[in-house]
């Protein structure tokens, strides 16, 4: 067993297992700190796959970005000490079964399946690689899909502010 | 650096994925319940990214998928904050049972 399998088994553990407690815990302050650190295990699988850029992406716009978001919407809207209401066991024993047969049927799927790579020569997932390809508008370029991205983040931007404006009371 | 099995890592990211539909079906606060959803974007990256490394290492296509998963994250959960945020003001609850209404 190789040192770098060990270092995946670690991550994977402590992914899953904060996983399972940031949608168990009942305390939503801490449910927040622990997807925290189950992003920041897959920042760390993210590096361990050679995947330096998408791992950087992911720890600023995840970790700095959406969780800190969470936490202060959290913080306007709750008391964050306090104890949620635990689910009643009917829809907590449904929504076990549920899962665990979609990872059933999933597991036993990827299980039997037979993985081929392509023979292609392998090219390098640089920055560089990545961003000459990103605004590319010739040979499979994803300039198009871009623009579009960016007007849908100017319009989730405007949507923000027009959904959480307080509106005046008219007289 | 392949050493580590493709299928070990599809076993994480099923494993994440259904902790986050878990998540979505019995929590019933939205920001918990937006939480799981973070947690089920976050499993279909890794599947993305480990099929761009081990099957297609000739591509780019699934670190473009990665990059525009984590744009669309980010923008719907702004949104899904703002509207929070919003109903938190006019209902004094984020309880999905007791929004049933869409209009106030």
């Amino acid at each position: 067993m190789s040192f770098t399998l060990i270092i995946f088994y670690i991550l994977s553990a402590a992914i899953l297992g904060c996983g399972l407690l940031a949608v168990t815990s009942a305390k939503i302050f801490r449910a927040a700190v622990y997807l925290l650190f189950s992003l920041i295990g897959i920042a760390g699988l993210f590096f361990l796959l050679e995947n330096d850029f998408i791992a950087a992406v992911q720890i600023v716009v995840y970790v700095g970005g959406i969780v800190v978001l969470i936490i202060f919407s959290i913080f306007l809207t709750h008391r964050s000490g306090e104890q949620m209401p635990m689910p009643s066991k009917k829809r907590e024993r449904i929504g076990f079964i549920a899962a665990l047969a979609g990872f059933a049927l999933a597991h036993g799927l990827i299980y039997n399946e037979t993985f081929i790579p392509t023979h292609q020569p392998k090219i390098e997932q640089s920055v560089a690689n990545i961003g000459s390809q990103m605004l590319d508008t010739n040979h499979f370029g994803f300039v198009l899909p871009f623009e579009v991205v960016s007007m849908l983040l100017l319009a989730a931007m405007i949507g923000a502010i027009v959904i959480a404006m307080k509106v005046k009371p008219k007289e | 650096m392949t050493e580590i099995p493709l299928q070990h890592v599809l076993f994480v990211s099923t494993a994440l994925f259904f902790i986050g539909v878990y998540g979505f079906f019995t929590r019933k606060n939205m920001i918990t319940m937006l939480m799981s959803v973070e947690l089920i974007l976050n499993s279909v990256n890794i599947n993305f990214i480990a099929f761009n490394k081990y099957l297609f290492a000739d591509k780019l296509d699934g670190i473009f998928f990665t990059i525009f998963i984590i744009v669309i994250a980010a923008a719907e959960a702004a949104v899904a904050i703002a509207i929070i945020i919003n109903l938190y003001r006019s209902h004094n609850s984020i309880d999905v049972d007791e929004t049933n209404e869409m209009k106030y």
